[in-house]
């Protein structure tokens, strides 16, 4: 029997993902001698019209990673979708949007100049912006567009599976790829997260939870946790209560407060979610106080929370309920 | 003469005080502003910021949460909790561009139905020079086309 045909594609990413996937260990070995790979820019050479010259579903398993942030990004995802039988977004970009996805926060004029122009790094007095067409003698040259708005692959094609995490989790890919590779039967596809668990992160999560009213929050750096405590409890805005399971509260295990890349639970806005969790530890004050000093006691909590959007929507912004902010 | 915005404002009015309001504001026969489309729930608790993101996205102009005053709350603090929700769901929408008359909490008892009334009214004062609000239209329309 020929073996089946393997691809993984990054698109708006890090590379963590492949760093993920080659830290299966020696199962990688395993995939090595169930898969051929026919496409994976970062560990083989292949080029697009490769891709574009296999049959339709020509490939079995297609990891992609990466968000869809510019137009070499769509059409890699229209393509992979159309040559490959099996679809799966592949981490928190592909999923939802991730890291690239906060530049939904705010425009695409912004995000260049901060990029190109207010970097410490850069002379802005030679600041060049990216030109989709450039004249040269030779001819036209044409880079991708760069989009105004981030999206999720599923946005912009239909995906078979999804696999979150940022990356997902070495131990939840190899679980994965076994159950392919041994014919076991999936999960029915249509968006469908594997390789990630159905509760919240505080679940799995080890630290004494007791009852929770608090002042004020802390960023990571303002504040040594006491071992062995819920971290929200502490005032760190851990998005545990918000964020799927899977990872085996790797973060908050270690004093960290989890940053939420496993994603929204099935049906539910990571960001308005986490809001409610948030706002419920806040301490409204004595009781019997007026209303107007109730109203202050947690307007003062409310303001030691750096960047709400940002820091509830982290990972899920492009595919949370408004997607982005208005411009 | 064109005929002035009307905005639809998506009302999330709680069982006990201000859905009562609303009832009296119509039994008493109180003129005010047809913007508001009441939604009964059973406290201001119940009411998700979820609720209101979707109410935003699927094309409300505004959106009102009213309920009974502090202290004054059927399940001694539901109205309290939503309180809390809402200061931190308005800094959110602050960083997502929705103006802060667009989502407004209001406390209305079952005796208030004038109260309850006005505030539809000045509401829907205040979103009118704001516009509609579209977001479907505008803002993730553009996004599929990959602007």
């Amino acid at each position: 029997m020929s073996k089946l045909k393997f691809a993984m594609y990054w698109a708006a990413s890090c590379g963590g993902c492949e760093i993920s996937l080659l830290n299966i260990g020696e199962d990688i070995l395993a995939v090595d001698a169930a898969f051929d790979i026919v496409f994976w820019p970062c560990a083989a050479d292949f080029k697009y019209k490769d891709v574009q010259g296999y049959p339709d579903g020509y490939i079995d398993l297609c990891l992609f990673n990466g968000a869809i942030r510019n137009s070499e990004n769509e059409e890699m995802a229209h393509l992979l979708r159309r040559k490959s039988k099996t679809l799966v977004a592949f981490g928190s970009c592909a999923y939802e949007g991730c890291i690239p996805g906060l530049s939904n926060l705010t425009t695409k004029a912004a995000t260049l100049r901060a990029a190109y122009s207010d970097s410490y790094s850069g002379d802005e007095s030679r600041t060049v912006l990216p030109q989709p067409v450039t004249q040269v003698p030779e001819g036209e040259l044409h880079i991708p567009l760069f989009y105004e708005t981030v999206r999720a692959l599923d946005q912009v094609v239909p995906v078979d599976y999804i696999m979150p995490g940022c990356p997902p989790e070495s131990h939840q890919i190899a679980a994965v790829v076994k159950a392919i590779i041994s014919g076991a039967e999936l999960p029915k596809p249509g968006g469908t997260v594997i390789g990630a668990g159905q509760v919240a992160v505080c679940e799995e999560c080890p630290l004494a939870k007791n009852v929770k009213q608090i002042t004020r929050f802390y960023r990571p750096y303002e504040l040594v946790p006491e071992p062995g405590l819920c971290l929200l409890e502490q005032g760190l805005l851990c998005m545990g209560p918000a964020t799927r399971s899977g990872c085996g509260a790797l973060c908050p295990r270690v004093n960290m407060r989890c940053e939420g890349c496993y994603g929204p639970l099935d049906g539910q806005d990571q960001g308005a979610r986490i809001l409610s969790a948030v706002a419920s530890v806040v301490n409204v004050g004595k009781a019997g106080e007026g209303e107007a000093e109730m109203e202050a006691a947690i307007e003062a909590a409310m303001e030691t929370l750096a960047d709400p959007a940002g820091t509830f929507y982290r990972f899920s912004m492009a595919h949370s309920l408004l997607q982005r902010t208005r411009f | 003469m064109d005929e002035p915005f009307q905005p639809v404002i998506v009302g999330f009015l709680c069982n006990w005080c201000s859905y009562r309001a609303a009832d009296l504001a119509g039994t008493a026969r109180i003129h005010y502003a047809p913007t508001m489309r009441p939604i009964r729930v059973m406290c201001t608790a119940r009411i998700e910021p979820e609720f209101v993101l979707k109410a935003l996205r699927e094309g409300a102009d505004g959106v009102m949460i009213a309920g009974c005053h502090p202290g004054e709350c059927h399940y001694v603090e539901g109205n309290i909790k939503a309180l809390r929700r809402f200061k931190l769901l308005k800094l959110l929408l602050r960083q997502l561009g929705v103006e802060d008359e667009r989502v407004q909490l209001v406390w209305a008892a079952a005796s208030e139905g004038k109260q309850l009334a006005e505030a539809v009214d000045r509401m829907t004062e205040q979103i009118r020079p704001l516009g509609p609000l579209r977001w479907k239209q505008t803002v993730l329309a553009a996004a599929e086309v990959g602007g």
